[in-house]
């Protein structure tokens, strides 16, 4: 991409505190970076692993008997609430926003699941 | 601890500091986050994985001690992506500069040790069975 290509934006460092306007710009107001969208595109880009994660943790609870559909409930329940408060963040409607809660509720599942694969190995083992 | 945790979980508290910075520099350090946290979603399905498709290794238990490494690994670095996050945000909140971390050089570490562990179990078996 030439330089030519770019509106005569701030070339370093962005200028602070909302030169191009705060998450709710008015139009036309163009981001050279497009940092909304490739912050939309990382939210679903790990949703998709999470549903990875959530396929290969079931594959291993369902052969495990009765505690092992347990843990896949868990592991469905988890992933559920974890794509449901991604979901905002990787949609294209809507303000685009930061922070908040989303983002320790989704560690907590990934975390979640970490535990829980924990336990149907060492459940395996016995 | 229980402190930061439930920092973790209170934006009000995270918003009262500082002044609201440029939404790029807040939207990249999400960005930052989401990639920590793949990269401990991956290692969980690293984890996941090697329980169920190994072969069982001439060490005993050895397929699962690598499943649970990885899996405790992948959970270590959630927990670090969320508290970084929060730490940086603090940080460009405040003017103040990034929070450093020895994390990344541990967890790159311990990835290379356990390479040249399974490497040497791999030798083992391709030798062992003459």
């Amino acid at each position: 991409m030439s330089a030519g290509d770019r509106p005569p934006g701030p070339p370093g460092p962005p200028t602070p505190a909302g030169a191009a306007g705060p998450p709710g710009r008015p139009a036309g107001a163009r981001d050279p970076g497009l940092q909304p969208e490739r912050t939309r595109l990382a939210w679903r880009r790990t949703a998709l692993t999470l549903t990875v994660v959530l396929l290969l943790t079931l594959r291993l609870a369902f052969p495990a008997g009765p505690v092992g559909a347990l843990l896949a409930g868990l592991a469905l329940l988890g992933w559920g609430a974890a794509v449901t408060v991604c979901w905002p963040r990787a949609a294209a409607t809507g303000p685009t926003r930061t922070g908040g809660r989303t983002l320790p509720l989704v560690a907590l599942a990934t975390a979640g699941f970490a535990l829980l694969g924990t336990a149907l190995v060492l459940r395996g083992l016995w | 601890m229980w402190q930061s945790i439930r920092r973790w979980f209170d934006p009000r508290e995270l918003r009262a500091v500082g002044s609201t910075p440029d939404y790029r520099f807040s939207l990249a350090n999400e960005r930052t986050f989401l990639a920590w946290l793949r990269t401990g979603l991956a290692l969980v399905a690293g984890g996941l994985a090697a329980a169920q498709f190994l072969p069982p290794l001439p060490l005993a238990h050895l397929r699962e001690l690598i499943a649970v490494a990885l899996l405790l690994l992948g959970g270590a670095v959630a927990v670090h992506a969320v508290d970084h996050w929060a730490r940086t945000e603090r940080a460009i909140r405040l003017g103040e500069e990034l929070p450093a971390s020895r994390f990344p050089a541990v967890l790159a570490l311990t990835i290379g040790f356990g390479a040249v562990l399974l490497v040497v179990a791999v030798l083992a078996r391709a030798f062992g069975n003459r």
